[in-house]
């Protein structure tokens, strides 16, 4: 798993695609940051609940080659009989883009920081807004792995991705329309209802574990997906 | 040290691979015969562990690939037809992550690396890119793959597909090398290259074994050799009225004429009786000399063609 791990990380730096994404990432997030060094504002969880808007777009592109690249290339073959199982092969390449989420989160610390120096920001409610942002990204590539092992196209595998992403994101505003057993049915699956918690400083853990439980379902599915498509065709 | 016993695989309805049996002994060459489409990839996809088996096992050394598949997989070295590549790794970080990836212990691993590296002649270009070799550096590339781990047995799907033929050479020789301490599986189209490299062929048709043995015996058993084309000088009626007049021969035919009263001819015979001597005493006692004489064996490609027209006929 580390093998697949490390070869996956690096694989975004051999690339010109980690530089791009996390280029991409600091310029429309500092942007955002803008306000509040025009209006001398601390609150900088405003700024990361519109920064877990713009990973709808973000991590589809970092995970959308994961599993469809090696698929098309045929390096699928020299993973699957490597005696490495398809479990390990999927949790590597997830952790991979996951480190690849965290450095980026990493360098937004910067502005955190400079809020920090000049201004006296809310700590507890700072850090309740990262876990519940870094949550928020690893659930996230779950759904962008599940969507890069449907395809061999990169960009179906993006577009699906994202699609996914979105409808999670108005999770919320569907099921207010509906009611009834399918509304609850459907704020299972709503991300955000989970993450205003931690935006306002509360760190409960019952959200922690249900985020750890989407991810855990969804890696489950794409293995499954995996396994599935070798017993049924070619 | 291969064992597939009734091995089949379908894809919905159709049936790509078709209740196969066969057995490959430690240290043997076997190569896979058939024309494209005939489950040679499929057959080799499912003894690496890459697709499950529709019903029959697949034992290597021993371990059932469905029930102890990490131990298989650890003693197999696959090459598929296109080899699996990162195209943007230096060739060294690539057989560095596979080496992590087969579980090479950390010690042994620089060591072998370099060790196949110089083997498969890929030392020199071990900085460069991937995607930035030749397809002979490639499939050299493809095949130093293979061979990391040391595994047992390697299995090679094509391995000198669209090579120039000093680097089809080269790979042949290398392959038969490797044969010394490996047990060698290779499926190939191309006829000499089986001839040129097994020891034994499995002739492969629609699925079905067609053929399995040495190059050597499929010739005798499929291609015993009946036929001759003699050169003789003479008047070509006379001579044609003298070989039919042969106990044993079956047919004659005037191929072409050579010289001035000198033809030759085929000589289709029952193979049960020697006819090589009568005609020359026969010939001798008319005065026509014979001026050469060939047995037309049989070539691995006419006992290939053989054998699939022969199924098709019967299909």
């Amino acid at each position: 798993m580390f093998a697949i791990f490390k070869r996956e990380f690096k694989g975004y730096f051999y690339s010109p695609m980690a530089y791009v994404l996390i280029g991409l990432y600091m310029l429309m997030s500092s942007f955002f940051f803008l306000g509040n060094l025009y209006d001398g504002n601390a609150d900088f969880n405003g700024n990361l609940s519109t920064m877990g808007f713009l990973l709808l777009f973000i991590i589809p592109i970092l995970t959308m080659r994961i599993l469809a690249e090696d698929r098309k290339s045929g390096t699928e073959v020299l993973l699957i009989t490597s005696p490495a199982n398809i479990t390990s092969i999927v949790v590597g390449k997830y952790l991979a883009a996951l480190c690849v989420f965290l450095v980026m989160t990493a360098i937004t610390f910067v502005y955190p920081i400079i809020i920090a120096i000049f201004g006296d920001p809310a700590y507890a409610q700072l850090i309740g807004g990262y876990v519940g942002y870094i949550l928020l990204g690893a659930s996230f590539i779950a759904v962008g792995v599940l969507a890069s092992s449907l395809t061999e196209s990169q960009v179906i595998a993006a577009v699906i991705g994202f699609v996914s992403m979105l409808t999670m994101w108005i999770m919320d505003y569907l099921a207010s329309f509906v009611g009834g057993i399918l509304a609850i049915v459907l704020n299972w699956l709503s991300l955000f209802s989970r993450y205003y918690d931690f935006n306002i400083g509360i760190l409960n853990l019952a959200p922690v574990v249900y985020y750890i439980s989407f991810i855990s379902v969804f890696l489950f599915i794409t293995i499954r997906v995996i396994e599935r498509r070798r017993w049924s065709q070619g | 040290m291969i064992e597939v016993v009734n091995l089949t695989k379908r894809y919905g309805q159709i049936v790509a691979v078709n209740n196969i049996n066969f057995t490959v002994q430690k240290g043997e060459i076997v190569g896979f015969l058939g024309p494209n489409g005939a489950g040679k990839t499929t057959t080799m996809n499912i003894i690496t562990g890459y697709l499950p088996s529709s019903e029959g096992t697949v034992k290597v050394c021993g371990y059932d690939i469905l029930e102890n598949p990490k131990d298989v997989k650890r003693r197999i070295g696959y090459m598929p037809e296109q080899p699996p590549l990162y195209m943007d790794m230096t060739v060294k970080d690539y057989l560095d992550f596979v080496s992590d990836l087969k579980q090479v212990d950390k010690k042994k691993k620089r060591a072998q690396l370099n060790d196949i590296m110089e083997l498969v002649k890929i030392t020199h270009v071990r900085n460069r890119l991937v995607k930035n070799l030749s397809k002979g550096y490639k499939q050299r590339v493809g095949l130093a793959q293979a061979l990391v781990g040391r595994p047992e047995v390697l299995i090679l799907d094509e391995p000198t597909v669209g090579l120039d033929p000093q680097q089809i050479i080269e790979i042949r020789k290398l392959i038969k090398a490797l044969g010394k301490e490996h047990t060698i599986i290779l499926s190939s189209h191309i006829l000499p290259e089986v001839s040129a490299v097994c020891e034994r062929i499995i002739i492969i048709n629609k699925g079905e074994i067609a053929a399995i043995d040495t190059p050597d015996n499929l010739s005798k058993v499929f291609g015993n050799s009946t036929k001759f084309t003699i050169r003789i000088a003479g008047p070509k009626s006379s001579v044609q009225n003298l070989l039919k007049g042969i106990c044993g021969v079956k047919y004659v035919e005037v191929a072409s004429q050579k010289e001035k009263d000198v033809y030759d001819y085929i000589v289709d015979t029952s193979g049960e009786t020697d006819v090589r001597r009568p005609i020359f005493f026969e010939l001798a006692k008319f005065g026509y000399p014979i001026l050469e004489l060939k047995t037309l064996s049989m070539s691995l490609e006419d006992i290939f063609l053989q054998i699939v027209t022969e199924e098709k006929e019967v299909n």
